[in-house]
């Protein structure tokens, strides 16, 4: 029996009184690593987070992140927080922040009701799983449609599963389900995007099957998900994949909704970004997932987070000689 | 056989420091086909150990059937936990709380006790309006990280307003129940048999819901 015990002796907690110098939007590597450096240049910091640990916490294992060849994302993430808690930042978390004012003091507004401000503002709300967008996704979600392996992985014990996408996330899950399910059907709509490592061990399972250059049209069940059908991209015929669930790991979008009128961002709603993290906004930085910065890592985004934190000391600093 | 290890331990007495009043740990075993009992109740053994002001008493669903029944208690192994004065404010727990599960134990524990966090007055006000009973269940399984999160939610809303009981209900051990809210995603959360909310909601979700009933 394992315990993941996250709930930790109070840690000092952000107030709506207090003006700090950075607050962090966002406890993902981005987010707690700009913490940890806004902190150690002797700015007063402090988080507020939905969740602390972001998606590192949905990942079962990490094999890329320098200096930990293998870990759990769970034993990952406790070591950046523990690291972070040494330096006792402050920390809100359970919330969710709704928009943001300008001006000198920026102002953050939440769904508890709370305002809190801070100078200068390092956004890292990270993303969150992308739907496939077909007929039955949303109609199946929780009753097979699935986006967290880990989580619901176990419900489908002995059970056919399918696993949308082709890079990294879904390689692993199918490579973690094939260890539960009875057999796992990969369906992807191009060639693989994941690491050469990661398909090869996927491709040692025998209870895993690979479709690629197949697009999923529809899910298809009669109150749960029995199968999907898809397009075989090169006999263009329609096939029927059975499964009663389906995992779409399929890539991420970014939390950036509430920050719109904030801030420029692209196409795909990820915020602008220049090399040093300075957005369209005076005073507001972005690091990470949520960001146009090119490949999502816990590595990339724990850097980009350092950078935000650099620029915005600097920031402070250039306010502190105009005062 | 032991669960917690020292370190565990060690940081469950700091964790477990600010409780402020006794908290009854009552736990339900059952002695016919019960795969988690035994283990439930070792598990709770160890966690009352860790702190005086966590009273364990353990029950048999059947023997005790009618304080079973007056806490509503359906099924083992099944927690209960009643603050000051035996007071039941239908918070509980339905399978072995470990793996992340663990986690809203802990914070069910503190709530008991007096020492959790205040509601924040946006939702205090609709929280104090609820006038119906309302049933919330919340779907887990043990490996889910983001589960905790909706349970503690749900036993906040039954520990600010007692028309509200709130219970988290562990997947696989209770895999009758769960097929029978065809669960297959978790957190799962069930209102009345009838509101479903798929995923670690924020409280203004679950307020919508029981707004919506
Ligand atoms: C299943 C899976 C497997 C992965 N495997 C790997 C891997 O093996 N190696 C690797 O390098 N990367 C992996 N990744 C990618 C990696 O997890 C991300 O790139 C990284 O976590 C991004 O960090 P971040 O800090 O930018 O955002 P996140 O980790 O997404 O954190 C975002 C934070 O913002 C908070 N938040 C969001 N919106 C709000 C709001 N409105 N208000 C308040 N708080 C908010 C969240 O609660 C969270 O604390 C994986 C991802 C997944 C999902």
């Amino acid at each position: 029996m394992e315990f993941n015990l996250q709930t930790k002796p109070k840690a000092p907690v952000v107030t709506p009184e207090t003006i700090y110098d950075v607050l962090i939007v966002g406890g993902g590597p981005a987010g707690l690593n700009a913490a940890l450096y806004a902190k150690r240049k002797g700015l007063s910091v402090g988080i507020l987070a939905e969740r602390l640990g972001g998606q590192v916490l949905d990942t079962s294992s990490v094999e890329n992140y320098l200096g930990f060849p293998s870990e759990t994302g769970e034993g990952l993430m406790k070591k950046f927080q523990a690291h972070v808690e040494e330096l006792k930042v402050p920390v809100k978390e359970h919330l969710q922040i709704t928009g943001i004012e300008t001006g000198r003091i920026k102002k953050i507004h939440t769904n508890i009701g709370e305002v809190f401000q801070a100078k200068a503002v390092i956004l890292a709300t990270g993303s969150k799983p992308r739907m496939l967008n077909v007929p039955g996704e949303k109609e199946f979600l929780g009753r097979g449609v699935a986006y967290c392996a880990i989580c619901d992985g176990p419900l489908f014990a002995g059970m056919d599963v399918i696993v949308a996408g082709g890079g990294n996330s879904a390689v692993e899950a199918a490579i973690d389900l094939a260890k539960i399910a009875n057999h796992v059907a990969l369906v992807h709509r191009s060639q693989f995007r994941a690491d050469q490592i990661l398909v090869d061990q996927l491709r040692k399972k025998e209870n895993v099957s690979i479709h690629l250059n197949t697009q999923i049209q529809s899910v298809e069940g009669e109150g749960l998900v029995s199968h999907i059908n898809a397009l075989d991209k090169e006999s263009e015929e329609v096939v029927k994949i059975p499964g009663n669930g389906l995992f779409v790991e399929i890539g991420y979008l970014p939390n950036s909704g509430v920050f719109e009128d904030l801030v420029k961002q692209n196409g795909r709603g990820e915020i602008g970004v220049n090399a040093r993290c300075e957005t369209s906004q005076a005073g507001i930085f972005a690091a990470g997932d949520v960001t146009d910065m090119p490949y999502k890592q816990i590595v990339i985004s724990a850097g980009e987070g350092a950078k935000a934190a650099l620029t915005a000391n600097e920031y402070i600093n250039t306010l502190k000689e105009e005062e | 056989m032991t669960f917690l290890n020292e370190e565990i331990k060690k940081q469950l007495e700091e964790v477990f420091e600010p409780m402020k009043k006794e908290v009854i740990v009552a736990l339900f075993a059952t002695k016919e086909m019960c795969e988690t009992c035994e283990d439930t109740k070792s598990f709770m053994a160890e966690m009352s150990g860790i702190n005086e002001k966590i009273k364990l008493e353990v029950y048999d669903l059947k023997d005790d059937a009618e304080l079973a029944e007056t806490l509503q208690v359906k099924r083992a192994p099944a927690i209960v936990l009643l603050g000051e004065g035996r007071k039941d404010y239908g918070i509980q727990f339905n399978g072995l709380p470990g793996g992340h599960e663990i986690n809203s134990f802990i914070s069910g524990l503190l709530e008991v006790s007096g020492s959790g966090e205040k509601l924040p007055e946006v939702f205090a006000e609709r929280v104090a309006k609820i006038d119906k009973p309302i049933d919330i269940k919340v779907f887990v399984t043990l490996g889910c990280p983001h589960c905790p999160g909706a349970v503690s939610k749900a036993h906040k809303l039954a520990l600010e307003n007692l028309n509200v009981r709130a219970e988290m209900i562990e997947a696989q051990t209770f895999s009758e129940l769960s097929d029978q809210y065809n669960v297959s995603g978790v957190p799962k959360i069930v209102i009345n048999g009838t509101e479903e909310l798929v995923g670690d909601q924020p409280l203004e979700m679950f307020l919508d819901a029981i707004e919506r009933l």
